[in-house]
């Protein structure tokens, strides 16, 4: 029987009769993608919020009374966990991934989309657990991101009870969710690429989401072990974690449990988590920053193979989290090891980002100020990771700012603004709407140099020796008074950066309804998620006739080609070029200002 | 063409349509196939995680093995049957001669179900015993792998007992043929996994 590639089967595509269908409980992935990013929009919403309360304690710890110690750990523990995992986590793969996929693969929704609509509505239901731990007697778990045992479940943590159970709760129906939509992410881009898509011809986007959502799959089951045994330890008195333990003068009846053991399991998932929110940043500012800079990504094989060795190289780093827990040296030195390695293929792809930029024909609007912003604050978060990965540094810096500096600048800000970089370019294709540029440079600034004047102050802090994770400095005699002066700085710095967030919202509601249009295919891209007969791209994405791809998707600025694009559908004899028997390419005039 | 080669060419330099109407690197099977190999992993990832756990746990001073019951090697036995039938239902299909399909695949889901309630008697005896998820951390890793485990054969069952509806409802051999395809994969794989689980457990 001649095989028929999935791409070219007559798929049964799953038409909405209703309202419901259509919006709601939609199988199509474009829907699918906004129900994902809006709801970790949403829920990142209330992460940022939680940390404007935390920056007001500690920048203003006499004058406010907005929450106590308990609600301060509780704050930072669901700030970290909702940043992470709920938005990062599920917009970039959920988001992005459900978007971009199917598109840039020619196809026309993913390969299971049934599948793909239940894993939203799971990953909803992982919100709306995490949103009830709010609620629920002692309030959500104050553990910290890491929750670590034993104190997670010991008295003296707040939600040691209801808290900490809802949240190791939501995490395993997250894993839930986040599995059935990566087997569906994986399998699309494996199977379901159109005629001509080879691998090598993938977007750096759909290279950066592929090999993340391996890494999740293979990542997020090391989470889930530890949840299911923390949660067997809470409530049926296992002691798969908990050591024989004193509580407020009580010997409790657990045993011989290792929390070592979690730390492994946790660090096991929690380092590859890193690159699975990584991996879909850097692929997808390596489209952005090759379609504004009219080049084609500098290095695209070193890029692809860069991704794959970081995926490979981020499941044996974990245990550089957990130095200051007490290690062999000798694993300690390996894990040093590993860790500066994987510094080689980071940098690889900031140099290549940078000479993709050398002599390109740049336009700088809001998604490229977002990448290349995102270029620079990569660099310094990287380069505090150098600091961090070598034993001896690190355990001096590990508890305080210097730590918190490091991990937000590089995955904090760095991500959130790709993110943006992304919305804002792909909002075009999404809504067929322009959005408002003039606030968005207003955006960018604002968010730009205001997360420099938060997180530069706090490696400084990290130096003094400031201790992270304390509600109240108080006074101590290594802590200078201009320290406390440093952190109200940051608090006012965060608050603007906050506010400046707004700016975003409403030019995303403003340009939905009144923005101008943007017709087909704004940015001159030559990749194939542009290329759809209708703006945005209708059910099924493709019209009649499936896409043929006959070249890769950085065609820009090719030497005799009319057109400073040449999209990935364009058939060689159809390629637009000057005039070809007088064409001299030492003579390109297009090149005549370089 | 090899993965590796595949990863080194050059796409600027290659232009046109490239290959077959298969695109480069594709499967040649069901994408159901390709999804459930990865779900496999996903579960061999769990089971390793949770094997790697219980060896670190078991060098700590409170561990006192469990004397697995004997009633677990009957139970491996229902499992081993219930594979076999799975492969022979496939077979059925692949070979086209259909005269015990009916029997096979509901045999193969029978003696799965009989081995998940022996595998509940097993809980119910030691319970019986004292011996709890709480006594002691070999049981309790005893209880999550066994129970897990179940679990995931539950899952399997949810699949079959559709497919096994399908049949009885009169649908022709050929359409639930991919269906059982993947219920063998998929049983084999989880026979394997309980072997080493139990191997394991039994050899500690």
């Amino acid at each position: 029987m001649a095989y028929l590639p999935l791409a070219d089967q007559e798929q049964e595509l799953h038409h909405p009769h209703s309202w419901v269908t259509k919006y709601v409980f939609s199988q199509d992935h474009k829907v699918i993608a906004i129900q994902y990013g809006s709801t970790a929009l949403a829920v990142g919403l209330v992460a940022l919020v939680l940390s404007m309360m935390m920056r007001m304690q500690l920048g203003f710890p006499e004058t406010f009374s907005l929450i106590d110690p308990s609600s301060y750990y509780q704050a930072v523990t669901m700030h970290g966990m909702i940043m992470v995992v709920y938005l990062l986590t599920a917009l970039f793969l959920g988001g992005f991934g459900n978007y971009l996929i199917p598109l840039m693969c020619g196809a026309r929704d993913m390969v299971f989309p049934f599948l793909n609509m239940l894993s939203y509505w799971v990953y909803l239901l992982s919100v709306i657990i995490l949103m009830i731990s709010f609620f629920v007697p002692g309030g959500p778990t104050g553990a910290g991101w890491t929750l670590y045992p034993p104190q997670t479940s010991m008295i003296g943590t707040p939600g040691n009870d209801w808290g900490i159970v809802f949240m190791l709760l939501s995490l395993a129906v997250f894993i839930v969710a986040f599995t059935m939509g990566g087997l569906n992410y994986v399998t699309t881009v494996l199977q379901s690429r159109c005629r001509g898509l080879t691998m090598m011809r993938l977007p750096l986007a759909v290279w950066g989401i592929f090999v993340a959502t391996v890494l999740g799959l293979f990542a997020f089951p090391a989470l889930f072990v530890a949840s299911v045994m923390m949660t067997f330890d809470t409530l049926l008195g296992t002691s798969f974690f908990m050591p024989a333990v004193m509580e407020a003068g009580q010997a409790l009846d657990y045993n011989g449990g290792s929390p070592i053991l979690f730390q492994h399991l946790f660090w096991f998932f929690g380092h590859p988590e890193v690159y699975i929110v990584a991996l879909p940043v850097f692929g997808l500012v390596s489209d952005i920053l090759s379609v504004h800079a009219r080049k084609n990504i500098f290095g695209y094989r070193m890029m692809v193979w860069a991704i794959i060795a970081i995926g490979g190289l981020s499941f044996i780093v974990w245990a550089h989290h957990m130095y200051v827990s007490g290690m062999n040296p000798y694993f300690g030195f390996f894990f040093a090891t590993t860790t500066l390695i994987i510094a080689v293929p980071t940098a690889l792809k900031v140099y290549n980002w940078v000479l993709t930029l050398w002599e390109g024909d740049i336009r700088m609007n809001v998604p490229m100020f977002f990448a290349i912003g995102f270029i620079f604050t990569f660099i310094h978060g990287g380069l505090t990771g150098l600091f961090l990965g070598n034993v001896v540094i690190d355990l001096p810096l590990s508890d305080t700012y210097f730590v918190v500096a490091h991990f937000h600048m590089v995955m904090g800000v760095s991500p959130v603004l790709v993110l943006f970089a992304a919305v804002y370019h792909w909002f075009p294709l999404i809504t067929g709407k322009m959005y408002n540029e003039t606030m968005g440079k207003w955006h960018f600034w604002l968010t730009f140099l205001g997360a420099y004047a938060i997180y530069l102050p706090m490696h400084y802090l990290g130096f003094l020796g400031v201790p992270r994770r304390y509600y109240a400095l108080g006074s101590t005699d290594f802590i200078p008074a201009s320290a406390q002066a440093l952190n109200t700085n940051i608090t006012i710095a965060a608050l603007i950066v906050g506010a400046a967030q707004l700016l975003f919202i409403i030019n995303i509601l403003m340009s939905l309804k009144n923005g101008k249009k943007a017709g087909k295919n704004p940015w001159g891209a030559a990749s194939l998620e542009w290329q759809t007969e209708e703006v945005p791209p209708v059910h099924g994405n493709w019209g009649d006739k499936l896409p043929s791809v006959y070249r890769w998707a950085y065609d820009y600025s090719v030497p005799g080609a009319h057109a400073d694009f040449i999209p990935q559908n364009t058939p060689e004899e159809e390629e637009p070029t000057i005039d070809e028997q007088h064409f001299d390419p030492d003579h390109d005039e297009s090149k005549a200002d370089i | 063409m090899s993965l590796v080669k595949q990863v080194t060419n050059k796409p600027w330099e290659r232009k046109g349509i490239i290959g077959p109407l298969r695109p480069e690197g594709a499967f040649p099977v069901a994408q159901e196939k390709v999804a459930l190999g990865f779900f496999l992993m996903v579960v061999g990832v769990i089971f390793s995680l949770f094997t790697v756990s219980y060896f670190i746990r078991m060098e700590l001073p409170d561990w006192t093995p469990l004397a697995e019951p004997g009633q677990l090697w009957l139970n491996t036995g229902l499992l081993v049957i219930s594979s076999i039938l799975f492969q022979w239902t496939r077979n059925i299909l692949k070979s086209g001669e259909t005269r015990n399909l009916r029997t096979a695949l509901l045999g193969g889901g029978l003696f799965a179900i009989a081995f998940v309630a022996g595998q509940l008697l097993v809980w119910s005896s030691l319970q019986a015993q004292g011996i709890t998820v709480s006594s002691n951390p070999a049981d309790s890793f005893f209880y999550v792998l066994t129970g897990l485990h179940g679990a995931h054969i539950l899952g399997g069952l949810w699949v079959w007992s559709r497919t096994t509806i399908k049949l009885f409802s009169g649908a022709e051999p050929r359409e639930i043929k991919l269906s059982v395809e993947l219920c063998t994969v998929y049983w084999h794989a989880l026979l394997l996994v309980w072997l080493i689980v139990f191997g394991i457990m039994a050899n500690t």
